[in-house]
């Protein structure tokens, strides 16, 4: 008897682990990974990896300062999904200093200040991202068009090294805008959304994703594909992706049917930006979502009503991470008041009444 | 029949294929039986044999003692040993009365006395019966069974459910036994029928024991009062206020028993002893119990005698292959560690698992992750990562706010948690705890009554006394006066 010291049940496991659990979310990405990179080549490249190290790094670094053990926590995939999730919401061209400061700012504030894994309240991909966007508005806003690998347009090996970690000078000459900033930008000027769509950006360049936007947000199908991954595997459940695309497909089309010429219609919401990776990969984050069915759908519908309106009425063109973090500050109170009902209890927690003609024999 | 979805649960492999084919079989006598005098719910039994004294088969040992007990009997014939603490087959290894009894080899039988036609006994009558043969809840609660079958008093009952779904995983000794007298556990049921005065019994055996089913739907067949009912394969299909649920659709009110809603749930086994009780008048002295485990040699069914120490089983399969991981009395996911191989079997207990570290996965326990997985697997409706977050910060009350009365420690939420909290020891932990202030309140109040009560006596006495003084003093007063009247 090795283990004669009690040890309650139950005495067997389903197998999942907080590192298999990772793994998978960053499998479901791995296609739209890959696909940003091959678009918008080596720069693309070197900022995912300068991300993921850097978030790696504060990660290990943090914990020895806290006093915890460095290994089992910087193993469990937690930090470099962070890192690599921001490195997606990211500018591809995007300067190094982009990437470590928005995984310092995601590891450190964001998430070990808190206590580490789980205790954080806010996403710190998406604090990170809104951190950035405020602070370095040129970075973060400069996005360049597609330079496939494919195509030998874009720079070689060495040239890129000089794009992420040298002046970035040449950017002017390639930078172009994305879709959610194009037609906010036509939209402002009076310019009907179907106008400013027209030739370029159609359903099919978004669905496949060769336009100008952040590293891994331009190919739909990919992120798309990477979530029923998710759903399939069971890491998330349909509830927050459903109710908040529905929401904000609801909300764009009903605006969009009531007057064209002021808002894009559902299917620009759904295809362009961060909608699909937010969705699937962001409001979906585990530790700052809601626990409950009710509480998710809930939660899921309020991203997609916020990021419709900080997309149409708000200052910038992209709302998700606004949304998203909004939301994460209302997770305490939706899970506080939407808990299951408790078997053989009412929703009020009181014992449920027998109104049956069975049960107590009356003389008791 | 139609069926209705219970909420969560889990579908732990079932690891059921060891033993599934291995009929039930008789064992040689060990060369002592241990006896605990509690071996169910309830105030242990009282020994009724001296030291030394020669005891036959089926001898009552204990008596019960009060309401809720359950005698004990010898399972054989033989010398009393000792009469004593002995280790018990609890994870607290501490040491239980128990009455050590060295079979003689004969196995000689006490004078029995059945009963031919039970449908004429008064429903009291069998109740009685049952108790003296010191049946108790054979899947493991150990509930005494009388108990039950008097619950007709108080409720108006329905229907009886006989709880065949052995939803843990390996045991297959229910499997085995409805498959093996599926004729007897049906009388047995008959029988209890009606003892409750009800007339529809529902056997639920789950899905992933067709020969069971098939074995038990033969025996029952043409019976007005017993049916088979399958049910899905689904962790935790035996929590009988789940299997209720499923059943008849009604859910047990919070606090209450299954009887609130017109029902009682027995076990197979159960009612397996109750035909041998009544039709024989045989004391339970026996049970099937499943061995098995990766680290057992060859896992069996045992029918084994109450009080045969576990090393004796495992020494009957073949003994252990590999140093266990863990040693369990029950299934792997409620089952309960043994403290040593020496510990004899008792009524409540189904199976002897050695379990390898393959099979039970252990790993360090991570912070939470808030995935959420335990919520959706709680067969109850509770948020345990709420409740678990609680209870670390020693908020009891706060965890009681969120419905730790109301968990059934069936361990599908840490089964499932990829961050193996052991969130099942966190809530018994602050179950016990929670007992434990309510008795300490409990106490002071009523040490704070008996104080009051005694400043109270203690005033009245000083009052009476003060009383009895101005009394005399008056006394003494008016007789003064009187003398001193008669004088002048």
């Amino acid at each position: 008897m090795k283990n004669p010291i009690p040890h309650p049940g139950p005495h067997a496991h389903a197998g999942n682990t907080v590192r298999r659990t990772m793994v998978l979310v960053m499998l479901a990405l791995l296609p739209a990974t890959v696909y940003g990179v091959l678009l918008f080549g080596w720069p693309a490249l070197y900022l995912l990896l300068v991300t993921v190290a850097s978030a790696l790094v504060a990660e290990a670094v943090s914990l020895r300062i806290a006093g915890r053990p460095v290994m089992p926590f910087v193993t469990d995939g937690s930090a470099l999904l962070t890192g690599w999730l921001l490195a997606l919401t990211l500018p591809p061209w995007a300067p190094w200093w982009i990437g470590v400061a928005g995984a310092i700012i995601a590891i450190v504030p964001a998430k070990q200040v808190f206590g580490g894994i789980g205790q954080n309240p806010f996403n710190p991909a998406m604090v990170a991202r809104v951190a950035l966007l405020i602070s370095f508005p040129l970075e973060m806003t400069t996005f360049v068009a597609p330079q496939p690998l494919w195509s030998g347009q874009g720079p070689g090996l060495l040239a890129a090294l000089d794009v992420t970690f040298g002046s970035g000078g040449s950017l002017d000459a390639v930078s172009s805008a994305t879709v959610l900033g194009h037609v906010k930008t036509e939209l402002g000027r009076g310019v009907a959304p179907g106008a400013a769509q027209a030739g370029t950006w159609g359903a099919g360049a978004l669905a496949l994703g060769g336009v100008a936007g952040s590293l891994g947000e331009t190919s739909a199908l990919l992120i798309l594909a990477g979530g029923l991954f998710l759903l399939v595997r069971r890491v998330i459940s349909w509830h927050i992706p459903v109710a908040m695309l529905a929401t904000l497909a609801l909300l764009a089309a009903v605006a969009h049917g009531l007057a064209p010429d002021r808002f894009a219609g559902a299917g620009h919401h759904l295809l362009a930006g961060a909608t699909l990776l937010g969705a699937f990969f962001i409001a979906t984050d585990l530790v700052t979502s809601p626990v409950t069915r009710r509480g998710q759908i809930i939660y899921g519908a309020g991203c997609g009503l916020l990021v419709f309106v900080i997309r149409t009425w708000a200052g910038y063109p992209e709302g998700m991470a606004f949304a998203v973090m909004l939301m994460n500050s209302m997770t305490p109170l939706i899970d506080h008041y939407l808990r299951p009902r408790i078997y053989g209890r009412d929703r009020r927690g009181e014992p449920l009444v027998v109104a049956d003609a069975a049960g107590r024999a009356s003389h008791d | 029949m139609k069926l209705f979805r219970i909420r969560g649960g889990v579908h732990p492999e079932e690891r059921k294929e060891a033993t599934a084919q291995r009929p039930i079989e008789a064992v040689p006598l060990p060369a002592l039986l241990r006896i605990p005098l509690q071996q169910h719910i309830g105030a242990p039994a009282e020994p009724v044999v001296r030291m030394g004294e020669r005891v036959l088969k089926g001898q009552l040992l204990a008596n019960s003692q009060g309401m809720i007990s359950a005698p004990v009997h010898a399972p054989t014939s033989g010398r009393i040993v000792r009469i004593g603490g002995y280790t018990a087959p609890h994870p607290s290894g501490l040491p239980v009365r128990t009455i050590t009894l060295e079979p003689d080899g004969k196995d000689q039988w006490i004078g029995l006395e059945g009963v031919d036609n039970p449908f004429a006994l008064e429903p009291e009558a069998i109740s009685a019966r049952v108790a003296a043969a010191g049946i108790v809840g054979m899947g493991g609660a150990t509930f005494p069974a009388a108990v039950k079958l008097n619950l007709r008093r108080r409720y108006r009952l329905r229907l009886l459910v006989i709880n065949g779904a052995e939803c843990e995983p390996y045991l297959t000794c229910d499997d085995r036994l409805m498959q093996e007298q599926a004729a007897e556990v049906v009388d047995g049921i008959r029988i209890m029928a009606h003892a409750l005065g009800v007339t529809r019994a529902l056997v639920a055996i789950e899905d992933n024991k067709p020969r069971a089913q098939e074995a038990m739907r033969m025996a029952c067949q043409g019976d007005p009062v017993v049916s088979v009912a399958g049910v899905p394969t689904r962790y935790p299909m035996g929590s009988e206020k789940h299997l209720v649920q499923a059943l008849t659709g009604l859910e047990t009110p919070a606090r209450g028993l299954t009887a609130d809603i017109g029902v009682v749930v027995h076990n197979a086994a159960t009612a397996f002893t109750v035909h041998e009780a009544i039709r024989f008048g045989k004391p339970l002295l026996e049970r099937v119990v499943t061995v098995s485990g990766g680290a057992v040699h060859t896992p069996r069914n045992l029918r084994i005698l109450l009080g045969t120490p576990v090393e004796h089983l495992l020494k009957l399969c073949g003994g252990t292959t590999a140093e266990p991981e863990r040693l369990l009395s029950g299934g792997p996911m409620m089952g309960q560690v043994l403290p040593s191989v020496r510990v004899p079997v008792v009524k409540g207990c189904n199976g002897i698992l050695a379990l390898t570290s393959d099979e039970v996965r252990s790993e360090h326990a991570m912070p939470c992750i808030r995935c959420a997985s335990c919520v959706g697997a709680c067969p109850c409706g509770l948020v345990p990562l709420e409740m678990a977050a609680y209870i670390r910060a020693g908020d009891l009350e706060g965890a009681a706010r969120f419905g730790l009365a109301d968990c059934i420690a069936c361990g599908s939420c840490a089964y499932v948690c990829p961050s193996r909290i052991p969130l099942v020891q966190y809530f018994n932990h602050a179950k016990g705890e929670v007992a434990a202030r309510e008795r300490t309140r409990v106490k002071q109040e009523e040490t704070r009554r008996l104080a009051a009560q005694k400043s109270e006596r203690l005033e009245r006495m000083a009052q009476a006394k003060r009383e009895a003084l101005a009394r005399r003093k008056a006394e003494m007063a008016a007789r003064k006066q009187a003398e001193a009247e008669a004088r002048a």
